[in-house]
């Protein structure tokens, strides 16, 4: 069986015409993987520009009264105050010049001062981020992992037992109203069994690690606070595990069934073909093209994380984006509820950019075309 | 070594494919396999490997050498896969995973079946490239499928099924997806690949024109039996078998 | 009779009696429910038991007949919201798909922008330039609902457009709107359907979650979200909040069974369309 060559006994069947086809790897100019990059980062400035506009129209062109919801009944009745706050504000001048004052502040690093805080609202915002960011960052990792898991189980075993029993969690998880949950896992694991820390980031009386990366336990981690780190994961978990469900639910449904249209390819019967172990097809044909859609699902799919953080950020006493958002729009405090839009907004470009460059990684088509 | 099909039945569930099929491949012989789409012949071929669809059960005999593959475990089964029994399918565009190099899949298999270093595969797998005619194989390895023309693709994917020296060699339709004035060079390929190498070959194929070029036993498939088999000459010259005729006489301008 | 080889699955024919069970208690409320919703006539936070099967509120009000009640808001307004989505989405997704060009760039980067935040942040921020009310929190829902299936729609009408009996179609010298009726809308019935009934799930989680942050339904109104928001303030009577929630988790479960067991029985190039739909 020892690998043996053809004699050139038809050299003459050799194709002539046929083009090798292949593109020259490296050649004049920037590589296309620098090319592919800039063209997705110039996509992502015009998106930007674009949320800048639409935090600004909603804030404005929809039919509510900040001034009301932030000068007392009596302040209200005289006009003079009135109109002293609204200068104050910059809402005496026109629309469109508003919008251009609001652009050039957002340039130059100024989101405008909260009307609630009556701080600079990227101040509020840089304590904000890091803790919703640690939040949102730990319940995707959670659900990524738990989702391919299941998901591939699923596909593996599909219409056995565990498909189906997977099928219905998976649903459940989609089902369960999170602010129910946030407060019923609270109630019972907090309050009656006593087994999770309660509210907050970390435990009262504790101070916050030296800041860093505004993620607590990365920064007690690095400062070998590890006190603290074990408050920080302790606090952690319940909240993210919560707010994990939902999106765990979606990508084992999601997992499931690009799983199973992979398997169904020509080439993983051509690797079955080839004698590969099951494991090696798995990992090396299956997963690696069904990471594709994953992946855009698993960034579609951050989004609704965020949401889910108004919600647990509520319950929990998590000093997030989310708790911030929600008492800036009840409040309509306008230059917070744009500064929110805006990061919520730079938040979703960057994982859409994180995406686009896992594409490129993992699909050589991507890169080289 | 000889591979023989004998009693071959295939069922989903209550319907049955395959009704009873005998087939006998000889080294250093093509054996094609004719039929229109639905005959069986694609099924047939790959039963050998055990490669039927979820819920297909196969029953009868198919051996290689003194062993019979049907009764093997999936372990034992996939030792022969790849290794002494390989395959080529169809469409070469689907046929091989657009993210991975043709090197890794040229090589994985033989290092798997026949534990070589990733050295030494790398060595052979250039060696297969110009084997089956890829200019610049030394750099065509680092490359990825959908960096190839269609015919060159299955070239690569003739290649990738010859690296472990198989003895039988199943040929799905290889010259259906790609255009006609490469076929004949894919076909030449094979039929010296089988006469060099001394392999068995399965030609699968609806088309008598392929048949006709290269196959030296014609077998025609009908409704999941084989009606009739013969050498090529016999069997397209003077078929016995009335469907085989109606087969011939639907190829306009063919002369068999 | 036979059923059709989806409505023989277990999780459908459970999704659908709880379903049906929810719209027979939405009905008839006022003859199932032993309580006036609204009456605070109770002994306050009483835990579940006899006479008071779920418990009372901190206001003595049953919270069973409450629940019942709550069924007639959140259903049917769940459901006028999802079909005001698939009217809306569905109208803009035709018109890009079917037109193109500078209707389709201006519909779909619209729709990209929505897409662009979280839901619930949006929609909160429209309720609350709207004011707290329950038809303003549908409104609010509508904005970032709409774009899934523009998407959806305008994806299906492309695929449709260039089917042969269209082309032909036109070229007979039909007006567009003839043919985007006759020819484009049956096509695509099937598909939209079952993203909208995946989609009531996610639109009474996101009409609830409004009004449990306090921007939907106003006190006393029985409405599900705003009561498992009164149990937050009493929190050791664990029953204020639970059965309100479980209503809302029943009937969003419901509706997923039927949805993924729809989607399951349609053709696969379609339910790939969905598959690709945001979330």
């Amino acid at each position: 069986m020892s690998p043996t060559s053809v004699p050139s006994k038809n050299s003459e069947a050799a194709p002539k015409r046929e083009s090798a086809g292949a593109a020259p790897r490296r050649g004049g100019g920037p590589s296309p993987l620098v090319r592919f990059l800039v063209r997705r980062v110039l996509t992502a400035l015009l998106l930007a520009v674009g949320i800048t506009l639409v935090t600004f129209v909603l804030t404005n062109l929809v039919p509510g009264d900040p001034v009301a919801a932030n000068l007392g009944q009596r302040a209200l009745g005289d006009p003079a105050i009135v109109a002293q706050w609204k200068a104050e504000h910059g809402l005496d001048k026109p629309l469109p010049q508003q919008y251009l004052l609001h652009l050039q502040g957002v340039l130059q690093g100024d989101l405008g001062t909260s009307q609630q805080s009556h701080r600079p609202v990227l101040d509020d915002l840089a304590e904000a981020v890091p803790a919703t960011l640690e939040l949102a960052g730990t319940a995707i990792l959670i659900s990524l992992v738990a989702g391919v898991a299941f998901g591939v189980i699923a596909a593996l075993r599909r219409d056995r037992l565990s498909d189906h029993v997977l099928r219905v969690l998976s649903l459940v998880g989609i089902s369960v109203p999170t602010f129910w949950l946030a407060l019923t896992t609270f109630y019972i694991f907090f309050y009656r069994l006593q087994i999770t820390p309660g509210s907050g980031r970390i435990d009262p009386g504790m101070s916050a690690p030296p800041h860093v990366t505004g993620l607590y336990t990365v920064d007690s981690a690095l400062a070998g606070q590890w006190d603290v780190f074990a408050s920080a994961v302790g606090h952690l978990a319940t909240p993210a595990l919560v707010l994990a469900l939902y999106t765990i639910g979606l990508l084992t449904r999601f997992t499931r069934s690009a799983v199973l249209e992979v398997m169904g390819q020509d080439y993983v019967r051509a690797a079955r073909a080839k004698g590969l172990p099951g494991r090696v097809i798995l990992f090396r044909y299956v997963l690696r093209s069904a990471l594709v859609p994953i992946i855009t699902v698993a960034g579609l799919a951050f989004g609704s994380l965020l949401s889910g953080t108004v919600l647990v950020e509520a319950i929990f006493a998590w000093p997030g984006v989310g708790q911030y958002a929600f008492k800036s729009a009840t409040t309509l405090d306008l230059p917070a509820v744009m500064g929110v839009g805006l990061v919520i907004g730079a938040v979703y470009l960057v994982i859409n950019l994180i995406v686009d460059v896992l594409y490129g990684v993992i699909d050589p088509r991507v890169r080289l075309t | 070594m000889t591979l023989t099909i004998s009693g071959l039945k295939v069922a989903v569930g209550d319907r049955e494919i395959l009704r009873g099929v005998d087939l006998d491949l000889q080294p250093g012989r093509v054996h094609g396999l004719a039929g229109e789409s639905g005959s069986g012949k694609t099924m047939t071929g790959l039963a050998v490997l055990g490669l039927l669809p979820h819920g297909a059960k196969a029953t009868g005999r198919i051996t290689l050498g003194e062993r019979d593959l049907l009764g093997m475990s999936a372990k034992e089964l996939n030792k022969i896969r790849g290794g002494e029994v390989a395959m080529v399918f169809q469409d070469p565009a689907t046929s091989m995973h657009p993210m991975l190099t043709i090197g890794r899949q040229l090589t994985e298999h033989m290092r798997h079946h026949l534990g070589l270093g990733r050295k030494e595969a790398r060595a052979r797998a250039i060696e297969l490239l110009g084997q089956v005619r890829i200019p610049g194989a030394a750099s065509a390895i680092d490359r990825y499928p959908h960096q190839f023309s269609g015919g060159m693709r299955q070239r690569i994917a003739i290649a990738i099924a010859l690296a472990c020296s198989p003895k039988v060699l199943i040929a799905d339709e290889p010259t259906t997806a790609l255009d006609v004035t490469v076929q004949a060079g894919v076909l030449r390929l094979l039929r010296g690949l089988c006469d060099d190498l001394g392999l068995a070959v399965l030609l699968v194929t609806h088309d008598l024109g392929v048949m006709s070029a290269v196959a030296d036993e014609v077998s025609v498939m009908k409704e999941g039996l084989v009606v009739e088999t013969g050498p090529r000459g016999r069997v397209l010259r003077d078929p016995e078998h009335p469907y085989t005729r109606a087969l011939l006489d639907s190829l306009p301008g063919e002369k068999a | 009779m036979k059923l059709p080889q989806a409505w023989r699955q277990p999780l459908a024919i459970v999704g659908g009696v709880v379903a049906v069970a929810w719209l027979v208690i939405a009905v008839a409320a006022p003859l199932l429910a032993p309580h006036d919703p609204l009456a605070q006539d109770l002994p306050r936070l009483a835990p579940p038991g006899p006479g008071h099967w779920f418990g009372t509120d901190q206001l003595g009000r049953d919270i069973l007949s409450r629940v019942m009640y709550g069924a007639r808001l959140s259903i049917p307004l769940t459901l006028l919201l999802v079909a005001l989505s698939v009217l809306v989405g569905g109208l803009l997704g035709a018109c890009a798909g079917y037109f193109g060009k500078w209707a389709d760039e201006t519909i779909m980067r619209f729709a990209d922008l929505v897409f662009a935040f979280p839901t619930v942040i949006l929609a909160m921020v429209v309720a609350a330039a709207l004011g707290a009310s329950l038809a303003n929190a549908v409104l609010a829902v509508l904005v970032v609902a709409w774009p899934a299936y523009a998407r959806v729609t305008r994806g299906l009408v492309l695929g449709v457009r260039e089917r042969e009996f269209v082309i032909s179609g036109r070229l007979l010298g039909f007006s567009a709107w003839r043919s985007l009726r006759v020819d484009v809308l049956p096509n695509i019935t099937g598909p939209i359907l079952v993203l909208a009934t995946l989609d009531i799930g996610t639109a009474l989680l996101l009409l609830s979650g409004l009004s449990f942050l306090g921007l939907g339904a106003k006190p006393p109104s029985p409405e599900w979200g705003a009561m498992v928001a009164s149990g937050v303030e009493v929190f050791d009577s664990w029953w204020v909040a639970t059965f309100p929630g479980l209503a809302i988790l029943t009937v969003v479960l419901a509706f997923n069974f039927l949805g993924d067991t729809l989607r399951d029985a349609l053709d696969p190039r379609t339910a790939r369309a969905i598959k690709e739909r945001a979330l």
